[in-house]
C-alpha cells in the first residue's frame, strides 16, 4: 500500500467485563476507511460493529477494554497515530477536530435544555474558539451547509422544536464543525422514517463528497450500505464474515451470512413466501371504515384535525396497510378501529359491529377480544414485572376465560405458535432479545383469537434480519389461522412484503388506495412516488444484485 | 402569562386551605386560651370573670363569625395579641425573625453546598477510572442514607457534646454572634442537604446516561466540561423541587434546633406557643410558614420554564403530543 488509508484497524479485539464473566464482543477484526470513502459495517445488534465504532473515537463503556490490535489514523500530512491506549487528554484533542461523530438517535442526542446554535458551536468552544462573531458565523454557516432554512433562527430554537430529520442534521452540522478527517455514523438513520432516511444519506454523502472526508457507516440495514459504500465489512458474532468493495460483495457475496443479510433485506429481496390473498366475490368485508375523522382539542386554537375522510375495507384473510410518514395519522386510525378513541366523526364496522357506537364497559371489552393490537416498541409493551406466562395469560384473565390449568397450556400452545420454546415461558421480558419479545407480543395478542390484528409499526423498531423472521411468523400466522391484518407502517418495502391492500396517508388525509401491486407499481400519486423512491436501495433490482437467485424462505 | 396566573391562583388556593385546617384543628384543641391562661385555681377566678374575659377575646360567639373575624384582622394584617403575654403577635414574630432567618438561609445555603459537593464527588467521572477509590465512592454514595435517617435534636446534642464540651472548639457561653450559629446551622443544615444529595446523585446519574453526553464527550469534551455545561443545569431541575419541599424540613428543623440551642427565635416562639396553648401566636405562625412555604414553591414553580425551554411554550405542548400519537 502506497498510501495509508485515514484510518486503519488491525485485528482489533474488544472485551466487556460483566458482573459474571467477560464477553469477547469483537475478535480480531480488520477494516479500513479510505479519505473521501464509505466504509459500511453492517451487521446484526451484538454483532460487535458498535463497539468497533465506540473503540475507533475512543468512547468505549465503562467496562469495555481493547485486549489486542491496533487502531491507526493517519493525517493530511501522513504521519500515523496509533489510538490504542492513547491517553484520555489526547483523546480530547482528537474527538471534534479530527474525528466527528454522528450518533444514532437524533431525539436524545442533543442537550434538550440549549439552543441548537449552542450545541453546533459547542465543539468550537471546547477546541478553544472564544470570538462571539466568528462562532456565530461558523454556526449558521454549518446550519445552512446541512440544509437548514433560515439558519439564524434554527439557531435560537430549541431541540424539541424541530423534526427528527432537522435535529440528525444538526447533529451533522455539529460533527462537521471542525472539518474532521473521519466521520463515524453510528445508525444514523435508524430512528427516522424512511423519506427522511434518504434525504440525510443523501446529506452525508454529499459533504463526503466536498469535504473529502472518510465515513464509516455503521448499520444493521444492508440495503442502506449497498447505495453508499465504497467498501463493506460484514460483521457477524464480533468477527468479519465478509469484506469488500461494496458493489462486488453485494453482486457475489461469498459468506452465507451476507446472503441471509440480502435476503432479509425488504427492499432488496421478496424475503417472504407468501401467496397474495384475493376476498372471494360478494365476500363481506370485515371491516369497513367510512370517512373516519378525528379531531384533537387545542387550547386557544381551532382543534388539531389528526385524521380526515378515511375510507377503506379490509376483506376477512386479508392485510390491509396503512403506509405515511410520522404524523400522517395512521396510528390514529389503528387507535380508533381497535376502540381506544372514539373518533369525532365518521363510521367503524368490524365483524358487523359498530365500534363508534361501543358505549364503553361490558360491550367495548366484549369488542376487545375481536380486536387486538401489537406495538411498535417490544421493549415497552410488556410489563417487566411479570413473567412471559403471566404476561400471556392476562388478556384470558382479564376475560375469565378457562381455569387456571386451561390459561396455562394456552399460553404454552400460543409460545408454541410464535415459534419459542416453552422455556420462555418462566423468563421476564428483559431475558429475551428485542425479536423474540416481539413474538411474545404477537402471542398475547392472539391469545384472545380475534378476527383483527392491528399491527402498528410491529417490525419497524427491530434489525432486518429479525423483521424478516418476523414478517415470514406474520404470514405463516396469517395462513394457518385465517387471521386479517392492519398493518402500520412507514416503510414500502415491508408493505410491499405482506400486504394485499394498501391506502397511502399524508397529513391524515388518503391520498392513494388500492391492491398493493398496483399502486407501488404504478403509482399516480406523488407522495406514494417520493416514498418509494426513498426505500433505501431503490435503484437496485433484486435480480440485478443475485441473478441467480432464487426468492428464499 | 397564563401559566403564571393559573400558578399564583393554584398558591392563592393552597394558602386558604391552608389557613383554614389550622383555624379549625387550633380551635377544635380541647380547652381554650383563655382556660390555658386564667383558668389555673391559683389564680381563683370565678366562672364568671372567666366568662367575661372570654367575652372581651370575642371567645364566645358562634364559631362561624369567630372565624370570618379572625380573617378579616389576617387580611389587614392584624395578627391579634398573644393570650399569654398579651403583646402584639406581630411584634413577637418580628422580633423573633431575624434571629430565625439568618439560621435558615445559611442553614440552606450550608446544605445545597454540602449535598452538591457530595453528589458531585460522588458521582465524579474521574473518581470512576481509579479503582482504589471504589470503596471511597460506595461511602460517598452512602453518605446521604446515613444523614436522612440521623434525627435533628439528636445531631445537635452530638454537636455540642464534641465540638463544645468535649473539644471546645465552639463556645456556649458569651459566643459572639457568629460563633453561636455554627452549630445550629450544622444542626439545621445535614437532614437539609441528604434529601438534596440523594436527589443529586440520582439525577447526574441519569442525565450522565443520557446519549447527548456521550456526544458531548465525542466532541472532545473533558469531564470537568460536561459536569458543569451538559450535566449540571439538566440535573438541576429535579433537585430543584426537592429543595422547594425541603423548605417544609426547614421549618421543623427550625424549631427543634431554636429549642436545643436556647437561642431566640421564631422556632422557639412556637414551642412556648405550643406549651401554652397560645393560639393567635399559633395561628400566625401557621399563617407565615405556609405564605413562605408557598412563595418559595411559586418561585421555584415560575424557575422551571427558565431552566427547562421545553416547559416554556405551554399551547404548543399539546398540539406537539397529538403529533407524536398522530
Amino acid at each position: 500500500m502506497s498510501v495509508p488509508p485515514l484510518l486503519q484497524i488491525t485485528d482489533l479485539s474488544i472485551t466487556y467485563r460483566t458482573r459474571r464473566a467477560t464477553v469477547e464482543a469483537v475478535r480480531g477484526i480488520d477494516l479500513s476507511v479510505a479519505r473521501g470513502q464509505v466504509t459500511a459495517l453492517v451487521g446484526e445488534s451484538g454483532s460487535g460493529k458498535s463497539s468497533a465504532a465506540q473503540a475507533a473515537i475512543g468512547l468505549l463503556p465503562e467496562n469495555g477494554r481493547i485486549t489486542g490490535g491496533s487502531i491507526a489514523l493517519t493525517g493530511q500530512d501522513g504521519s500515523r497515530e496509533e489510538l490504542v491506549s492513547l491517553p484520555e487528554h489526547a483523546w480530547r484533542g482528537l474527538r471534534g477536530t479530527r474525528i466527528g461523530l454522528i450518533p444514532q438517535d437524533p431525539t436524545s442526542s442533543l442537550d434538550p435544555v440549549r439552543t441548537i446554535g449552542a450545541s453546533v458551536a459547542e465543539p468550537l468552544r471546547i477546541h478553544g474558539w472564544h470570538d462571539r462573531e466568528r462562532i456565530t458565523a461558523r454556526v449558521h454557516e454549518l446550519l445552512d451547509r446541512v440544509g437548514l432554512d433560515d439558519p439564524a433562527l434554527r439557531a435560537r430554537q430549541y431541540p424539541h422544536e424541530l423534526s427528527g430529520g432537522m435535529r440528525q442534521r444538526v447533529l451533522i452540522a455539529a460533527a462537521l464543525a471542525l472539518d474532521p478527517d473521519l466521520l463515524i455514523a453510528d445508525e444514523p438513520t435508524s430512528a427516522l422514517d424512511v423519506t427522511v432516511q434518504a434525504t440525510v444519506l443523501d446529506l452525508i454523502d454529499e459533504l463526503r463528497d466536498s469535504t473529502g472526508a472518510g465515513v464509516l457507516l455503521i448499520t444493521h440495514d444492508l440495503a442502506v450500505a449497498a447505495d453508499r459504500a465504497d467498501q463493506l465489512v460484514v460483521m457477524r458474532g464480533g468477527r468479519i464474515e465478509e469484506s469488500g468493495p461494496g458493489a462486488a460483495v453485494l453482486a457475489a457475496p461469498t459468506a452465507e451470512y451476507t446472503r441471509t443479510l440480502l435476503d432479509d433485506a425488504p427492499s432488496l429481496r421478496q424475503g417472504v413466501d407468501r401467496r397474495p390473498r384475493r376476498p372471494e366475490p360478494g365476500q363481506a368485508p370485515l371491516v369497513r371504515v367510512r370517512e373516519l375523522r378525528q379531531e384533537f382539542p387545542r387550547p386557544g386554537s381551532a382543534p388539531f384535525v389528526a385524521v380526515d375522510g378515511i375510507c377503506f375495507d379490509i376483506a376477512p384473510g386479508t392485510t390491509h396497510a396503512l403506509v405515511g410518514e410520522s404524523g400522517s395519522g395512521k396510528t390514529t386510525t389503528g387507535r380508533a378501529i381497535a376502540g381506544f378513541r372514539r373518533p369525532t366523526a365518521g363510521s367503524i364496522e368490524v365483524d358487523r359491529t359498530e365500534v363508534t357506537a361501543l358505549g364503553g364497559g361490558r360491550a367495548l371489552r366484549d369488542f376487545r377480544s375481536t380486536v387486538q393490537l401489537v406495538h411498535q416498541n417490544p421493549f415497552g409493551s410488556l410489563d417487566p414485572r411479570q413473567s412471559i406466562a403471566a404476561i400471556l395469560e392476562e388478556p384470558l384473565r382479564n376475560t375469565r376465560r378457562g381455569s387456571r390449568s386451561q390459561r396455562r397450556s394456552a399460553a404454552l400452545h400460543h409460545l408454541e405458535l410464535v415459534s419459542l420454546p416453552p422455556e420462555v415461558a418462566s423468563r421476564r421480558p428483559r431475558e429475551l432479545s428485542g425479536g423474540q419479545r416481539q413474538r411474545v407480543a404477537i402471542a398475547r395478542a392472539l391469545i384472545l383469537q380475534p378476527e383483527l390484528v392491528v399491527l402498528d409499526e410491529a417490525v419497524s423498531a427491530l434489525d432486518v434480519t429479525v423483521q424478516a423472521q418476523i414478517l415470514r411468523l406474520l404470514a405463516r400466522l396469517q395462513d394457518e389461522l385465517g387471521l386479517t391484518y392492519l398493518l402500520i407502517s412507514h416503510d414500502l418495502a415491508v408493505v410491499r412484503q405482506v400486504a394485499d391492500t394498501v391506502s397511502v396517508l399524508r397529513r391524515g388525509r388518503p391520498v392513494e388506495a388500492g391492491p398493493v401491486e398496483r399502486v407501488l407499481e404504478g403509482p399516480h400519486h406523488e407522495y406514494t412516488q417520493a416514498l418509494l423512491a426513498a426505500i433505501p436501495g431503490a435503484g437496485r433490482q433484486a435480480d440485478q444484485l443475485h441473478p441467480e437467485a432464487v426468492p428464499a424462505s | 402569562m397564563h401559566y403564571l396566573l393559573r400558578r399564583i391562583g393554584g398558591a392563592a388556593l393552597v394558602l386558604s386551605l391552608a389557613f383554614i385546617v389550622a383555624y379549625v384543628m387550633l380551635t377544635a384543641l380541647p380547652g381554650d386560651a383563655v382556660m390555658a391562661r386564667y383558668g389555673n385555681p391559683d389564680l381563683g377566678l370565678s366562672a364568671a370573670e372567666l366568662a367575661q374575659i372570654r367575652t372581651a377575646y370575642g371567645a364566645d360567639r358562634p364559631a362561624l363569625l369567630q372565624f370570618l373575624d379572625t380573617v378579616a384582622s389576617f387580611l389587614r394584617g392584624d395578627l391579634g395579641y398573644s393570650v399569654q403575654t398579651g403583646a402584639a403577635v406581630s411584634t413577637l414574630l418580628a422580633a423573633a425573625l431575624p434571629s430565625t432567618l439568618a439560621l435558615a438561609l445559611l442553614g440552606l445555603l450550608v446544605a445545597v453546598t454540602v449535598a452538591v459537593v457530595i453528589a458531585v464527588a460522588a458521582t465524579h467521572g474521574g473518581l470512576r477510572h481509579l479503582g482504589a477509590t471504589r470503596a471511597l465512592r460506595s461511602t460517598l454514595r452512602g453518605l446521604p442514607s446515613l444523614m436522612v435517617s440521623l434525627p435533628v435534636f439528636w445531631i445537635g446534642i452530638v454537636l455540642l457534646q464534641v465540638f463544645s464540651f468535649r473539644l471546645g472548639l465552639v463556645p456556649v457561653l458569651n459566643a459572639s454572634p457568629l460563633q453561636s450559629l455554627i452549630l445550629p446551622v450544622l444542626t439545621l443544615a445535614i437532614p437539609i442537604a441528604a434529601p438534596l444529595a440523594q436527589v443529586l446523585i440520582r439525577s447526574i446519574d441519569e442525565v450522565s446516561a443520557e446519549p447527548f453526553v456521550a456526544v458531548t464527550r465525542a466532541r472532545g469534551a473533558s469531564t470537568r466540561w460536561l459536569l458543569t455545561r451538559s450535566v449540571a443545569r439538566n440535573a438541576t431541575l429535579p433537585a430543584l423541587t426537592m429543595a422547594g419541599l425541603l423548605f417544609g424540613e426547614l421549618v421543623g428543623g427550625a424549631v427543634v434546633t431554636e429549642t436545643v440551642f436556647g437561642r431566640m427565635g421564631v422556632g422557639l416562639v412556637t414551642a412556648q406557643a405550643v406549651a401554652a396553648r397560645d393560639t393567635p401566636v399559633l395561628m400566625a405562625v401557621v399563617v407565615l410558614s405556609a405564605v413562605v412555604f408557598v412563595v418559595i414553591n411559586l418561585v421555584v414553580d415560575l424557575l422551571y420554564p427558565v431552566l427547562d425551554p421545553r416547559l416554556r411554550s405551554t399551547t404548543a405542548a399539546p398540539a406537539r403530543r397529538e403529533a407524536v400519537a398522530a
